[in-house]
């Protein structure tokens, strides 16, 4: 049973409206920060676009949606995370960055309010050694689009205390998302294991040992996987596999982290992925996943 | 498309009846050569240019064993496949088809067409070490193994995470205990052997595997001799 009444989602991009349509949508009157007015009402529309979805095939009828749509705020005014039990940051993955949001955060909540980090790659005792109450400080990285998805990977940093991590816990477990547990190490499961392998496979897309299309039939009709590699790599994006990389190989040096030149030269030419309508394969269309 | 089917030796890709078996031709344009006696298989052929494409079954050797290379410019309808599968699972619908730089397209397609025709699925490749599949998974596993004994997570909580996160129908340690640790040494054994690459160096755990599959059977053998010795006296 959780004791988190009032979620705070710091950041309204992809991943912070994601999990801000979680907690939400799980009861939890939720506050999203942004200091850009115009990224919370992207973010607002698309939430909209989002849940119209959901009462279109009937997944929540329009009286919930209205429901969960009035428990839903923005704010630009960082004082108004004061009210908040749980911080959940989902900002740009830049340990500085990080840092600056969580002092400001960690001067306007009260000692008790929990700080979470949806960071993908860097390390939770290096975030939380930058808030000001690093016992309090937990893992949560939600994966993409975490409005769907309900895996929730958590690690404690070395300081944070066993009441929080448990207080984070049983959170998790009150929005209806399925936690495991993983040390701060980077990339935590996820990622760590997934970024090596994508760039095994571009490496041989770049050095023509099979085309995209070969590789993908390939990897879903030997394992039985439900996506190729290369079509998941498009819809996360190459900008985004790039960032992710980089940082995991900051932290690990390790040679299959990083990242093949084809990714840089795919991004110059604005061969994105699906987001830009080319990636290693072509598209047409873009919408928020789901409903 | 008519083809042929020759047989010579034990074949891994497919030990039991099959459409692929079961409609060949006496003749054809294409002939799928299957067995582990390759070399003794090709000398039976005899003059391959009569084929529009000459297929042959490949283990963990590469296409140029048979084919010999130079200069990078090797290529004729020679092509290669291995039928995917995992340890001890049963052999998957998929095909990895070699090539090589100079292989005509006509010989890829015919290729293509006759295992299509027998409701496989075809992946080209160049002629590689562990063609697609294994160069892809074969240094995750290892590392899944690795970061296990580092103490990483739970192996139930890192199966659950690459299934639920990335939707794979199975975890890699469930799947490698299921299929069988020690043929994952093996692959990797071999593709460590003819790479060099340290991804593919055996996790410690399929190297315990193996020792302990080697062990059984060589125990499993001395009981056997002296059992047999013990009733010839």
């Amino acid at each position: 049973m959780s004791a988190i009444k009032t979620v705070g989602v710091a950041g309204s991009g992809t991943m912070g409206a994601g999990i801000a349509i979680v907690a939400a949508r799980a009861g939890f009157r939720t506050l999203v920060y942004d200091v850009a007015q115009g990224a919370l009402d992207r973010a607002r529309k698309q939430t909209e676009g989002f849940f119209a979805k959901s009462v279109e095939r009937k997944k929540l009828t329009q009286v919930e949606v209205d429901e969960i749509l009035a428990s839903l705020e923005a704010t630009t005014d960082i004082a108004a995370m004061a009210q908040c039990d749980i911080v959940i940051e989902a900002v740009f993955e830049n340990l500085k960055v990080k840092h600056e949001l969580l002092a400001k955060l960690n001067a306007v909540c009260p000692p008790q309010t929990l700080f979470a980090s949806n960071t993908s790659t860097l390390s939770i005792t290096e975030i939380a050694a930058g808030s000001g109450r690093d016992e309090r400080v937990v893992g949560m990285h939600f994966c993409l689009p975490a409005q769907l998805m309900k895996l929730v990977e958590m690690s404690p940093g070395l300081r944070t205390s066993e009441e929080a991590f448990s207080a984070a816990w049983d959170f998790c477990k009150a929005m209806g998302q399925i936690p495991v547990k993983t040390k701060d190490n980077p990339g935590f499961i996820l990622n760590y294991f997934l970024i090596p392998f994508n760039n095994d496979v571009i490496r041989m897309v770049e050095a023509g040992i099979a085309e995209p299309a070969d590789i993908d039939r390939a990897i879903k009709t030997g394992l039985g996987y439900a996506m190729g590699p290369l079509e998941l790599i498009d819809l996360v994006g190459l900008d985004t596999h790039l960032l992710v990389a980089e940082a995991l190989y900051a932290g690990t040096h390790e040679p299959r982290n990083q990242v093949p030149a084809l990714v840089k030269r795919m991004i110059a030419a604005g061969h994105l992925g699906r987001k830009t309508g080319q990636g290693f394969y072509k598209y047409s269309g873009n919408a928020m996943f789901g409903g | 498309m008519n083809y042929r089917i020759l047989t010579v030796g034990d074949s891994a890709s497919f030990p039991n009846s099959h459409p692929l078996l079961d409609n060949a031709s006496r003749t054809g344009d294409v002939i799928v050569i299957l067995g582990n006696r390759m070399t003794e298989a090709l000398e039976r052929v005899g003059k391959r240019d009569r084929y529009q494409a000459v297929v042959v079954e490949l283990g963990d050797e590469c296409l140029g064993f048979y084919s010999g290379e130079s200069r990078g410019e090797e290529g004729s309808n020679l092509l290669g496949f291995a039928r995917f599968g995992l340890g001890a699972d049963p052999a998957t619908q998929l095909i990895e088809l070699v090539r090589q730089p100079a292989t005509p397209q006509a010989a890829i397609d015919a290729a293509r067409q006759v295992f299509e025709s027998a409701g496989l699925q075809v992946a080209v490749c160049k002629d590689v070490p562990g063609r697609i599949v294994n160069r892809l998974v074969r240094p995750y596993y290892n590392a899944a193994l690795r970061r296990l004994d580092e103490g990483l997570a739970t192996a139930a909580d890192m199966d659950t995470t690459l299934k639920l996160g990335l939707g794979y129908p199975e975890g890699p340690i469930g799947l490698l205990e299921r299929s069988g640790l020690e043929h994952h040494y093996d692959v990797t054994q071999a593709l460590y052997e003819a790479t060099g690459d340290s991804g593919f160096f055996p996790a410690r755990r399929a190297q315990v595997a193996k020792q302990r599959a080697r062990a059984v059977a060589e125990a499993q053998a001395w009981a056997e001799r002296e059992q047999r010795e013990t009733s010839d006296e």
